[in-house]
């Protein structure tokens, strides 16, 4: 059976430097992933590639979703196929609030009007979910947000639109315990579904310790290093990337 | 593909329908002293105002073209029709205007505003009124709102029309404005007595329809002491492929402690030379509030200019311009301080697209005895693409040491990124740099009326569709 996702021997570059050298994982429909690795080893370019970012062009290989080819895609016709990505710094748009955003998203996702009313009380239960202030709903979107109030936002964003496979790119980092527990609630909500996938990219295996994962992969210098289960996540925790920089 | 052809009739429909002219209505092209005459006698004016355009006449005539700005070569003045006679009389009641004129401002939404949310309305259509009407509880209140032609036969006016008309903008400010001098027709005439606060605004709405033609509206506002007035203004063109030509004159003289807000919408077609002229003068402790939309037009000159006369009087000028493919718009403000503790604030936001070139031009002049004066400059420059172009002209001419100014300037492109986390969401990328853009747009758009506000975004929204590929 083919997964979800399947990420096959992918390069990718920007300008004229290669980022990933042939990178292939495969994510079935279910599964959460966790994508460990140094600083500078792609993560961020994988999840990005992986959402049709232009900033890089794939030089090599292809991506397929729900068995289709997306490759060629924009970023746009990939979220409307079910792909999401929390971004690590999210961006400020002035002029649209945080609930005016959502709503025009989610219409133009499935391409039907939703009833304000409705919308909002949908919207504030998700919020109480993440302990937002219900007030930055009508807020600037991410404008003025505290790094915590950003992140937090970005999963509200995730449970809003209800991508089939999200993306989850240092959504813990700068974050304080008790944000990283909120996130962490948030994630483990999407995960209800059994259907829902994730890969989340992470530093920091706090946000992991409440979450179902299946599978761990461990990229260096653009290329997987290592792959295994859940252990794997444990093992890098005590022993750091050392052994597999080394074993570049 | 098929989006874009639906949306291109969208487009259509909203602005540049147009039902066509009567040829015979149209005066000849050109400007001569017996095209002149011809007007005046048309329209019946008194003697000092047919005397006054032949001044005008004379004074256009030895005035050279502006060469400081951009190009105007396409603008053959021996093609403009300077003058349409009115197939109507002006009327009070809608339902007694034409059926063609009457459509077209139903499509644009006039009279709907009107009921909805207006103290007074006039629609002109090529050169001259063809409807005005006041609330009645608005003329009880001595508020006068009537075409400038009536209340210049109307004996309880026409003094203070001439004691005001065109001193504000004297012929001889540029060859624009002696030709407005020249042929000026339509236009409004507001009073607002002593202490009268009108709570909702007037509105006129300028048409111009037929093809090859000028307009040149004069309004004329006087708002008396310690009264409030917000006054809309919008304008608009069906598109043709021959040169048209706006040249309209504002002056308004706003008396002490007195408020008076003039909000503008134009969006003239892109074959519009839109050379207008807007002036205030304002009192002690009076204020000016400019909101200002430039759309279309293929060339634009206008810098809204406020003189603070009277100690304590201050401007507000906020505005932005958006330049689409093959339109070059200069635009921006000028404020003169001529008393101490007057203030300025000015803020404005230019965005330009596919080669299109949005100029800002600033000037603040604070002279030698308007001590303790402020003002504050802040223009934010967008550019769609690497085609466009956006300059900034900042002029300061500071003669007292006892001024606080400050001036800020931002350009900047789109963000790739921001397009990107948008589409990541699901948003087309025009939608994603149409609501960037909108974004940008908001504090301007939160200055106007709420039914504007949705027109200004309706209008960005028309010019960014089709930006992409």
């Amino acid at each position: 059976m083919a997964g979800l996702l399947e990420i096959k021997d992918i390069h990718a570059a920007v300008e004229e430097k290669e980022l990933l050298h042939g990178v292939s994982l495969t994510v079935e429909a279910g599964e959460t992933h966790v994508l460990m690795g140094p600083n500078g080893a792609g993560k961020s370019t994988l999840g990005s590639t992986i959402m049709g970012s232009p900033e890089y062009t794939v030089t090599g290989g292809s991506i397929f979703f729900d068995g289709e080819d997306i490759t060629e895609l924009t970023a746009d016709k990939r979220a409307q196929k079910g792909l999401f990505l929390s971004f690590q710094n999210p961006i400020e748009i002035p002029g649209i609030t945080l609930s005016n955003f959502l709503r025009n998203a989610l219409e133009q996702k499935t391409g039907k009007r939703i009833k304000l009313f409705e919308f909002k009380k949908q919207l504030r239960a998700v919020m109480d979910v993440l302990q937002m202030d219900p007030a930055y709903a009508d807020r600037d979107l991410n404008v003025g947000f505290s790094g915590g109030e950003k992140k937090k936002a970005e999963i509200l964003q995730l449970l809003v639109l209800k991508p089939r496979l999200a993306i989850l790119d240092e959504t813990d980092s700068g974050l304080d315990v008790d944000a990283v527990k909120t996130v962490s609630k948030g994630v483990s909500e999407f995960q209800k579904d059994p259907q829902n996938s994730l890969i989340i990219i992470t530093h920091n295996t706090k946000i992991l310790e409440a979450l179902k994962v299946d599978k761990t992969h461990i990229l260096v210098n653009g290329r997987i290093a290592a792959e295994g289960g859940a252990e794997l996540v444990n093992e890098v925790n005590e022993n750091g990337f050392e052994k597999y920089i080394t074993a570049e | 593909m098929k989006e874009k052809t639906q949306v291109e009739d969208i487009n259509t429909s909203l602005y540049d329908f147009r039902y066509e002219s009567d040829e015979a209505d149209m005066f000849e092209s050109g400007i001569t002293p017996q095209i002149i005459r011809e007007i005046s006698e048309e329209k019946g004016d008194p003697e000092w105002m047919t005397e006054f355009r032949l001044k005008c006449l004379d004074i256009y005539n030895k005035t050279q073209m502006p060469n400081w700005g951009p190009s105007i070569e396409g603008l053959n003045m021996n093609d403009i029709v300077t003058y349409i006679r009115p197939k109507t009389r002006m009327q009070t009641d809608w339902d007694e205007v034409p059926d063609d004129i009457k459509n077209t401002f139903e499509r644009l939404g006039i009279p709907q505003a009107e009921r909805e949310s207006l103290a007074g309305v006039g629609a002109q259509y090529d050169s001259e009124l063809v409807y005005h009407n006041v609330r009645k509880e608005v003329a009880e209140q001595g508020v006068v709102y009537t075409d400038l032609e009536s209340a210049m036969h109307d004996e309880r006016y026409a003094d203070m029309i001439r004691e005001h008309f065109m001193k504000l903008v004297p012929p001889t400010d540029h060859k624009f404005a002696a030709l407005h001098g020249a042929v000026w027709s339509g236009g409004s005439f507001v009073y607002v007595p002593k202490g009268v606060h009108l709570d909702i605004p007037l509105q006129s709405y300028f048409r111009l329809n037929a093809k090859g033609a000028g307009q040149f509206e004069h309004t004329l506002i006087i708002v008396d002491e310690g009264a409030y007035l917000h006054f809309i203004e919008g304008c608009s063109a069906p598109k043709y492929y021959v040169a048209s030509l706006h040249a309209g004159c504002v002056e308004l003289f706003i008396g002490k402690n007195a408020t008076l807000r003039y909000s503008t919408i134009e969006n003239w077609s892109k074959n519009m030379y839109n050379l207008n002229t807007k002036r205030a003068i304002v009192e002690e402790g009076a204020k000016v509030e400019w909101v200002s939309g430039s759309f279309g037009s293929h060339t634009s000159y206008l810098y809204p200019m406020s003189i603070l006369k009277g100690r304590g009087a201050r401007a507000e000028f906020t505005g932005i311009t958006f330049a689409g493919e093959g339109q070059e718009l200069d635009t921006g403000a000028k404020i003169v301080h001529a008393a101490p503790d007057t203030s300025s604030y000015m803020n404005t936001k230019s965005i330009s697209k596919s080669g299109g070139i949005s100029t800002f031009r600033s000037a603040v002049q604070v002279n030698a005895g308007a001590t303790g004066s402020k003002s504050s400059v802040s223009c934010e420059s967008l550019m769609l693409d690497s085609e466009s172009r956006s300059d900034t002209i900042p002029a300061m001419d500071i003669r007292t040491a006892d001024a606080d100014i400050g001036h800020e300037a931002k350009i900047g492109r789109i963000s790739d990124e921001a397009v990107f986390y948008l589409m990541s969401r699901g948003m087309t990328e025009e939608n994603a740099k149409a609501l960037i853009v909108s974004g940008f747009a908001d504090n301007v758009s939160k200055e106007l009326p709420l039914e504007y506000a949705v027109e200004m975004n309706n209008l960005i929204n028309l010019e960014m569709k089709g930006s992409i590929g």
